[in-house]
């Protein structure tokens, strides 16, 4: 029975419980009067738009989408990590070794929040920026590009977190 | 004793992060490049600044966690926006430049129409 009503409003919930975890955490307390008017606030919020908030909706609560979750963190504070120690060798290079570019990517992601969180993880990473989206095409600018053939740059840059994003969002 | 000597470095790394993204942001020649340099330094020397002060006053660590996803969330997304806006203007890019396949693809749509 209450398997039951989880399952037919499964966004409502996922919305709802990511929003009292928020609120939790931004309170640092769980007293009673601090919990209730969360989850008052959580539930409104989370019936009201429970069509338009994509980033739980989207996402796909199976547990290999988790588990792509943890690794997909791992993998971009670890790309964040090599990025920043790639980029501070140029800026201190006294030649400042740039060779600039802007490229074109193909993403295999189809839902907005997958593209969001692909864009985005670009962005941080390795000397790229994503620049413009138009459809499966996303326009990359490069500080030190290595190709500029679709399908390498394709392997170079998008590959490591659309195998995460795929499995997260599809 | 161990816990304030983390911050202390981990302090120290985002100040030395954030530094670096200033030299850079000096040192890059167009738009484009600053962007890159202004955004991937500061998100990194803010979240370990950030990480360093959860170190020294471990009782913030929720709300430093908190400003640490807004961060990495709305840090990308305003440096996208910023470097798309300046390629539809047609900001000036570094001669070093070597391809623009958006100039190009933007062109050809031109055409076709």
């Amino acid at each position: 029975m209450i398997s039951d009503i989880l399952e037919r409003h499964r966004q409502i919930v996922g919305v709802f419980a990511a929003l009292m975890i928020f609120w939790v955490l931004l309170n640092g307390t769980v007293a009673p009067d601090v919990l209730a008017l969360g989850a008052v606030v959580a539930l409104l919020i989370s019936v009201a738009f429970k069509d338009t908030l994509s980033f739980f909706s989207d996402f796909r609560f199976t547990p290999a989408a988790v588990w792509a979750t943890v690794l997909y963190f791992a993998y971009f504070f670890k790309e964040l990590v090599v990025a920043n120690l790639k980029l501070s060798a140029v800026v201190l290079h006294p030649a400042l070794p740039i060779k600039p570019g802007l490229v074109k990517v193909r993403t295999n992601l189809k839902t907005p929040m997958g593209r969001l969180l692909l864009a985005n993880s670009i962005t941080l990473t390795p000397g790229t920026l994503s620049v413009e989206m138009d459809g499966q095409w996303l326009y990359v600018h490069w500080v030190v590009m290595e190709t500029d053939d679709v399908d390498e740059a394709t392997a170079k840059i998008v590959r490591g977190f659309e195998r995460f994003l795929e499995v997260m969002y599809g | 004793m161990t816990l304030d000597l983390a911050g202390a470095i981990l302090l120290v790394a985002g100040g030395a992060f954030l530094f670096l993204g200033g030299l850079g942001l000096y040192r890059m020649p167009d738009t484009f490049n600053r962007i890159q340099v202004g955004t991937k330094a500061t998100t990194l020397g803010t979240v370990l600044s950030l990480a360093g002060a959860g170190c020294l006053q471990p009782e913030w660590s929720f709300k430093l966690v908190l400003i640490g996803i807004f961060l990495l969330f709305t840090n990308p997304l305003s440096s996208q926006v910023l470097a798309r806006s300046a390629h539809r203007i047609g900001v000036a890019q570094a001669p070093e430049t070597r391809v623009d396949h958006l100039a190009e693809d933007q062109k050809r749509g031109r055409d076709e129409s």
